[in-house]
């Protein structure tokens, strides 16, 4: 029994436009049910077939919910998280994560990825772990990254 | 946000950022006002980095809609009972 046991998680995802995003989110699924750790990802209708169509038998990926859905649900207190990681590549990632900074309760983590990285992490202005690469196609530049923050 | 379909509105910005949003909304509206991300506005959670900037204008709202793929846009929409709530709660 650690002290992560028995909680939860969400990766909320963002656009797909960028690889190394599917991979990512699946791979911390695994680390964070190492840790006793429940994942649940949120994401748009294109986000969710990409990590559904890698992990069809669901080793690694749990519940997998509509990202306004998991907003609503948030934003009326209805649901809540431990952990949040936010997949963040372009502005409306920011976005995702500042209102999650304002509506849950969660550990926030921004995963930050992508040609625009350092421009990305600028303008993010709210309480938030950042963990932050130029990461496009390779993912191990975040995995190693995020290995090191994983609680 | 995904009932915002079910009102009619007018684009008035897109592929802006959230910031440049925001700095629209108070450079061109007078009355303004900064809500939480997550406020209930046309029965849709809104998405932003606080504080999130809304407008108004005679009978219509001015708002940021973000997509995850797409950005932000700023919407316009007729909205009084809105208004009268956010008038309501300026301190």
């Amino acid at each position: 029994m650690t002290e992560t046991d028995g909680k939860s998680a969400l990766l909320l995802l963002g656009c797909p436009q960028v690889p190394v995003q599917t991979s990512v989110a699946i791979h911390l699924c695994e680390q964070l049910r190492q840790r006793g750790i429940e994942p649940v990802i949120a994401g748009t209708g294109s986000a969710r077939r990409l990590i559904e169509v890698a992990d069809p038998r669901r080793h690694y990926i749990g519940e997998v919910i509509d990202l306004d859905d998991c907003i609503d649900e948030i934003a009326e207190k209805k649901r809540d998280f431990d952990y949040a990681f936010v997949f963040i590549h372009n502005d409306g990632g920011v976005s995702y994560a500042g209102t999650l900074s304002a509506i849950s309760g969660a550990r926030l983590f921004g995963i930050v990825y992508g040609e625009h990285a350092d421009e990305t992490v600028a303008s993010i202005t709210f309480p938030c772990e950042v963990v932050a690469t130029k990461a496009t196609h390779n993912p191990m530049p975040v995995v190693v990254k995020l290995g090191k923050v994983l609680p | 946000m995904s009932c915002i379909d079910q009102i009619e509105y007018e684009i008035i910005l897109s592929g802006a950022s959230f910031r440049e949003g925001a700095e629209y909304i108070r450079k061109h509206f007078g009355e303004h006002y900064e809500v939480d991300p997550g406020y209930r506005l046309f029965d849709a959670h809104l998405i932003g980095v606080p504080p999130v900037v809304l407008g108004v204008d005679a009978e219509d709202v001015i708002f940021p809609y973000t997509k995850p793929c797409r950005g932000t846009f700023l919407l316009r929409a007729r909205g009084p009972e809105e208004i009268a709530r956010l008038r309501a709660r300026k301190k």
